[in-house]
């Protein structure tokens, strides 16, 4: 077996490994009160960590651009509209700030 | 029509913005993937196999010759760890979802479907004809233009040139629109957000990810109050 194939098979099992410890981490818990709250919070907390270097600490026009996005996002547009005013308010911020 | 197929089609149908934002993303992989050596065959094996946009990402910038596969392995479990938690949170509404279908829905989790069924299960049980509505279309688009991308991606440009490599950022903005539900998922995001950018600066590697959503969960906890039911 090439050391490619290995790589690649070697990433799915961990991959898969923390997809179904889930499954297993909870099972026979009760969640109420703090605990729920917790991971009810997970959701839009992962979500918001994977993006957050990307839109604070790439440059100004990731950050302005992240805003625009955002405003679009909370006025309820659909989801294909406020990543077109994403990615065309990037590039033209990209124009300005370059 | 049957509830089932109903539920796919509303699957489908969520899933449909996140499929146009994928494909582009998916085509820059590929492309990456494609300029360290990976065949298209390898490609289009990983993104199947695999099924995880950030770690893949990560793992193209890790790639050399010769490949550090013990490397790799390490880091998809260390960029994906935050899925322990994922899977954790998703299985408690997977009760009325027959059993045997649980390891095929966790191969199948990925951030997005994910968070869709995370946002439906606020309101309505979660289904298993709702998450394979979601969840297949994002394989096939996924596995399809990673391997277009490692075919042909070359000949398409710098894709920042297009913002296309914005195109994933935006995704998670608009739909983390949707899981705002008082001012405190403001703290939340806050404190989600500072942290994650803090550790993506001072901490090695991709623990970042799983900073930020213990520092958001942390602060929901502290946030809670005594005899409140959501």
């Amino acid at each position: 077996m090439t050391a490619t194939i290995l790589a690649i098979l070697g990433m799915a099992l961990a991959t898969y490994a923390t997809r179904a410890s889930g499954l297993y981490l909870m099972r026979g818990v009760v969640v109420t009160g703090r605990l729920k709250a917790a991971l009810d919070a997970l959701p839009p907390a992962i979500l918001m960590a994977v993006i957050a270097p990307t839109i604070l600490t790439t440059g100004i026009a990731e950050t302005i651009a992240a805003a625009l996005t955002a405003t679009a996002a909370f006025m309820r547009l659909p989801l294909v509209f406020t990543i077109v005013v994403g990615v065309a308010s990037v590039v033209l911020l990209r124009m300005v700030f370059s | 029509m049957s509830s089932t197929l109903r539920d796919f089609r509303q699957g489908v149908f969520d899933v449909l913005p996140v499929l146009v934002a994928a494909t582009p993303i998916g085509l820059l992989w590929g492309t990456l993937a494609a300029g360290k050596g990976l065949v298209p065959f390898e490609a289009w094996l990983m993104s199947a196999t695999v099924f995880a946009g950030a770690a893949q990402f990560v793992a193209i910038e890790v790639w050399r010759d010769p490949v550090p596969w013990v490397l790799l392995t390490v880091t998809a479990l260390i960029v994906n760890i935050r899925h322990v938690l994922m899977s954790a949170s998703l299985s408690r509404h997977m009760g009325s979802i027959d059993h045997r279908f649980h390891p095929l829905m966790m191969f199948l989790m990925a951030d997005e479907n994910w968070a869709f069924s995370e946002r439906r299960a606020l309101t309505t049980p979660l289904s298993l004809g709702y998450y394979f509505g979601l969840a297949l279309p994002m394989w096939f688009t996924w596995t399809t233009s990673s391997i277009i991308g490692a075919i042909v991606g070359r000949s398409f440009g710098d894709p920042a040139a297009f913002g296309f490599d914005f195109a994933f950022s935006a995704m998670f903005i608009g739909i983390l629109a949707g899981f705002w539900k008082v001012p405190r998922t403001g703290a939340v995001l806050g404190a989600s957000a500072i942290a994650a950018a803090l550790a993506k600066l001072y901490v090695p590697g991709a623990w970042y990810i799983v900073i930020g959503g213990i520092v958001g969960m942390v602060v929901a906890a502290l946030l809670h109050r005594q005899g409140e039911t959501s």
